[in-house]
């Protein structure tokens, strides 16, 4: 019962913690999750870099020959070594036009999944910190969003968008569009899930202990109950990453996405989808194999994330 | 009244409910062909009048489930009482709003039971104790707050250099260590201690109580200790008070109701102190089971279970009436004489 101090050594710094950390224990251990995310960083490598590796800019008309169109790949009779994965009805060089694409389509799904997050945070903490009607009226809210499917929505808002204001316009804000579209139609998977946690949370005395202080609300919600409801945070956005590229895809293909002239994987699909039964199937399997590898990776680091965060299969 | 210009928290006809009937929709019922809106409540807090002393370390014991717990968080303001009041020096304070409270904030600090939730997990200990300083000295220089984290840590023994630590990388003992430091950042002169040594081991607990009666000592703290544990509240308090199902049954002065126990419940709860004597009065075994504070019953809430009632405690509720030793008890039969 002695009142002495022992004195410790430094306290390891942030990276030494990461390190030890289970997390990165797991991820030694899991080939899938490596390769995973070996294969997610090559897409973001690419496509952070796709000015600079594409061997063509597919968005300058200049650079398209109407005459190279729907080349094959080279491993294909009749190809022409300048375009290694062929070119599409267009004439743009299909290797470029991926790598742009992907960048689109990554840029979309991240900010989309930015926008759910934010709009799913404030109102998930709100309702799950105050209670009561907040609570009540805002979760009747998400019942109700979550009643249409985010496709409906997207297809109708999209759709009278057009309509309203010409294809041009359209055309100019069809990024903007999408990532609204989307960010909105999804933020009820994020208010649940945290508002779920939060409930959790905040029985805990820690937060009792921020209100004897008195602490504001905002503040404990943000400062204190947040950084703990961080892991299923952090699981629910890969997938939803993924979720937001699918819908997108989706869209495009159905027309009310990314214009032919700065084409999304899900539009590029779209657009060589006419030509598939004329023999130019690359136009369509090439960007839709990039697409569904690229979803995959992202599901199954999600799924890894959620295992190893799940604290019922290991509690830290 | 000169008992009440020294008392430094006065609780007031202090009554707690809780609603267990859900909300609106769960609470309507069909009986007998209508359509009727039923409430339940769990009477946690019923009646009760206490006066915290300035300078004393006053100690609520009782059973699981009387009703401790909701009155430390109650006098903090975490809960709202359904009726009375609750004043500090003299000024109500139940009734203000989140900014008109600051000022009672830091003289009114609390100590939580369970060490490992009482601590935020992603915040370090020199956050976790830096955050109540600057927040009620916002004029504060950096240096000035780091002097007063370094000084409430090593007053609670706890070396300043760990600070960068996390609080999952302390023991059980060293986080309630931290966890008093944070209530005695803002230099309070009003502790709650919501059974803070219950979840320690009984070698870390002495500590851990030596430690708050120094603290008591070298800052002239007042404590509402709330305990189930009476072997600490003979250590520690200056008076006890007694409860059962939300009411106070008896309130003395630790020496007086260790010697002389007036109220029925009281002699039960002392008898079952496990002691190495001879010739003490046998353990008293009380009949029957604690009844619920769902539907309370009429009258003195023990009288089911008491060995001397009779039919007026089954019908009236009792007041405290002073007694011989300086105390409080709340009982006809001791009122009456009848034992």
């Amino acid at each position: 019962m002695s009142e002495q101090i022992q004195p410790l050594d430094a306290p390891p710094s942030a990276w030494q913690r990461f390190l030890d950390s289970h997390l990165w224990h797991s991820f030694t251990k899991d080939r899938v999750a490596q390769f995973s995310l070996l294969i997610f960083a090559a897409y973001a490598i690419m496509a952070l870099l796709a000015p600079l590796i594409a061997p063509y800019n597919p968005y300058d008309p200049a650079q398209i020959d109407i005459l190279n169109a729907e080349m094959p790949p080279s491993w294909e009779a009749g190809s022409d070594p300048a375009f290694w994965l062929g070119t599409d009805a267009q004439g743009r060089d299909l290797w470029s036009t991926i790598l742009y694409g992907t960048r689109v389509s990554l840029t979309i799904g991240l900010c989309a999944v930015v926008l759910q997050a934010l709009i799913g945070i404030v109102i998930g903490l709100l309702a799950g910190y105050r209670g009561g009607r907040i609570d009540s009226l805002l979760m009747r809210f998400a019942d109700v969003q979550l009643s249409f499917s985010t496709m409906m929505v997207a297809i109708v808002v999209l759709a009278v968008f057009q309509a309203t204001f010409g294809t041009e316009l359209y055309q100019e804000l069809a990024m903007v569009m999408l990532i609204l579209v989307i960010g909105i139609a999804e933020w009820p998977q994020y208010a649940r899930t945290i508002r779920a946690s939060v409930l959790a949370e905040k029985k805990k005395e820690y937060v009792d202990a921020a209100r004897v202080i008195g602490l504001k609300a905002p503040r404990i919600m943000f400062r204190h109950i947040l950084p703990n409801t961080l892991s299923p945070i952090l699981v629910i956005s890969t997938v939803q990453v993924a979720n937001a590229i699918i819908a997108e895809a989706s869209l495009s293909f159905l027309g009310l996405g990314m214009p032919v002239s700065e084409p999304s994987l899900g539009s590029l699909i779209s657009s060589g989808f006419e030509y598939i039964f004329s023999g130019s199937w690359w136009i369509t399997v090439i960007p839709g194999a990039v697409l569904i590898s690229l979803v995959l990776v992202m599901n199954l680091l999600g799924d890894w994330l959620r295992d190893v965060l799940n604290p019922k299969l290991y509690k830290g | 009244m000169n008992a009440q210009a020294k008392s430094l928290v006065q609780i007031r006809d202090l009554y707690k409910r809780f609603s267990i009937s859900g909300d609106f929709l769960d609470q309507l019922k069909f009986r007998g062909g209508k359509l009727v809106r039923e409430q339940q409540h769990v009477h946690a807090i019923n009646g009760v009048n206490l006066d915290v002393q300035r300078g004393e370390a006053l100690c609520v014991v009782g059973e699981s489930g009387c009703g401790k717990s909701t009155i430390a968080r109650t006098v903090m303001g975490l809960l709202k009482p359904s009726a009375g009041s609750i004043s500090y020096g003299g000024e109500r304070i139940d009734h203000l709003s989140d900014r008109q409270i600051l000022p009672y904030r830091r003289k009114m600090q609390m100590i939580f039971q369970n060490p490992y939730a009482s601590l935020n997990p992603r915040m370090t200990i020199a956050q976790t104790l830096e955050e109540p300083v600057r927040f009620h000295n916002p004029k504060a220089s950096a240096t000035e707050v780091r002097d007063k984290v370094h000084e409430v840590m090593q007053s609670v023994g706890i070396d300043p250099s760990w600070g960068k630590r996390f609080s999952h990388e302390f023991s059980g003992g060293q986080r309630q260590r931290i966890s008093i430091a944070r209530a005695l950042a803002v230099d309070p002169e009003f502790i709650v201690a919501d059974e803070p040594i219950s979840a320690l081991d009984v070698s870390i607990q002495a500590q851990v109580l030596n430690l708050m009666m120094d603290a008591q000592e070298s800052r002239n703290l007042t404590y509402l200790f709330i305990t189930h544990d009476l072997s600490v509240v003979e250590h520690f308090g200056t008076r006890v008070a007694v409860m059962y199902l939300g009411s106070l049954c008896e309130l003395a002065p630790t020496k007086a109701l260790f010697a002389t126990p007036r109220h029925p419940y009281s002699q039960a709860l002392l008898s079952a102190i496990p002691r190495l004597e001879d010739g003490r009065p046998a353990h008293i075994r009380l009949q029957g089971e604690v009844s619920t504070p769902v539907n309370l019953p009429s009258g003195c809430v023990f009288h089911g279970r008491c060995p001397h009632a009779n039919e007026r405690c089954s019908r009236e509720i009792p007041t405290l009436i002073a007694t011989s030793e300086g105390g409080q008890v709340a009982c006809h039969a001791v009122q009456e004489g009848r034992f």
